[in-house]
């Protein structure tokens, strides 16, 4: 069982490795028939609605597709911007 | 109790669909149970030289189907188990002679007759694909640790699941272990982590497979064979026991986190 750490550190100069973590990409954009450019796109139509109701901190957000067994979900993390009114008030 | 109706089906060809077909019903069958396979490529047909029955054809499966012969003339007996059976698929037709429907019909009536029916599905999403599961009671979908043959296994199990026919059963075929171990092969857990189904059973890359089917004998019927324990193991686990999955390990295991994947669904 020696050498696990060995391992693990040039784990990702290995043919498997590649070949799961290309197939985990691939996968994705298979089940759900999304690229992402469209994850891009959606990313910024998503900020601009949600600004044109509250603050957000547009540089910080967040998309990101996640699996659950098979199910695909898309995670969106949105910080948003103290509100101003605080100081002035 | 009725049969039950097995389809092993992929998305990519040669993966080892009529392979495990032969031998998971020679398996069944040296059991004791009786078993019918039915060969569904209809046009490339392959499971009757994979069983060495190819001498004994008279009808097939749209000869079957068209009415031009009774079920039991279709049915070709095994020679070495006689609980073992064959519907061959008709080598001069196209998938288009044969209908979902048709497949439905055919395997309930076998169903009254048969402890387990197992359909050799064609390769792909195709009309062939449809046929082979509309009539399942369970899928298993083949595959090998192999990057294109994932992905199409990803394909292949959606659609059953859209087809409201799953969940389907991962069979991964033609391991290599010393390449696992090397960490140039994907690994087991490695597959069941991408395509996050059940598995049903790991088969090792075996020389023995080829030249069984040379002579027209399944594997499984080889004591020696670890492909053939492999095939065994699948066999009785379909009956619903539970058998530790073999460990490739002649050469160094590789599935120690195994258990624990599959019993929390392949995450
Ligand atoms: N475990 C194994 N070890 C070694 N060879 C194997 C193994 N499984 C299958 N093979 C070989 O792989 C080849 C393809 O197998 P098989 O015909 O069963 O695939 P298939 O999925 O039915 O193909 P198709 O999609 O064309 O119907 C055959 O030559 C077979 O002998
Ligand atoms: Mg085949």
């Amino acid at each position: 069982m020696g050498g696990f750490l060995d391992r693990l550190l040039n784990r990702d100069s290995k043919s498997a490795y590649q070949a799961k973590e290309r197939m985990r990409m691939v996968l994705i954009h298979d089940r759900v028939n999304m690229n992402t450019n469209t994850l891009e796109n959606l990313k910024n139509e998503i900020i601009g609605v949600i600004s044109r109701h509250v603050d957000i901190d547009s540089d910080s957000v967040r998309i990101e597709m996640t699996q659950e067994g098979r199910q695909q979900r898309l995670i969106a993390d949105i910080p948003l911007k103290p509100s101003r009114r605080r100081g002035s008030g | 109790m009725p049969g039950k109706v097995i389809t092993i089906t992929s998305g990519k060809g040669g993966v080892g669909k009529t392979t495990a077909c032969a031998n998971l019903g020679a398996a069944l069958a040296s059991d004791g149970l009786k078993v019918v396979c039915i060969d569904a490529d209809i046009g490339l047909r392959n499971l009757d030289v994979v069983l060495g029955l190819e001498n004994r054809i008279v009808y097939d499966l749209v000869d079957l189907i068209e009415g031009r012969c009774r079920t039991r003339q279709a049915l070709i007996r095994d020679k070495r188990l006689p609980e073992l059976y064959l519907i061959p698929a008709a080598q001069t037709r196209d998938k288009s002679a044969v209908s979902p429907s048709d497949m439905i019909k055919l395997c309930d009536e076998l169903r009254g007759e048969f402890d387990w029916v197992i359909i050799d599905s064609p390769a792909g999403i195709e009309r062939g694909f449809r046929n082979a599961i509309a009539p399942t009671d369970m899928a298993l979908v083949v595959t090998n640790p192999e990057v294109a043959a994932v992905r199409d296994a990803d394909r292949i199990i959606g659609l059953i699941e859209a087809e409201e026919k799953g969940p389907a059963r991962l069979l991964i075929n033609r391991i290599k272990p010393n390449m696992v171990k090397r960490g140039e092969m994907l690994s087991p857990e490695d597959v069941i982590e991408l395509l996050a189904i059940e598995l049903i059973g790991l088969v090792p890359e075996d020389e023995n497979v080829l030249t069984g089917t040379n002579r027209g004998a399944p594997v499984v019927l080889n004591g020696k064979s670890r492909a053939g324990q492999a095939f065994r193991n699948i066999a009785q686990r379909l009956r619903g026991e539970k058998v530790p999955f073999l460990a490739l390990d002649e050469n160094g295991g590789f599935l120690g986190k195994l258990t624990r994947m599959i019993r929390t669904g392949g995450r």
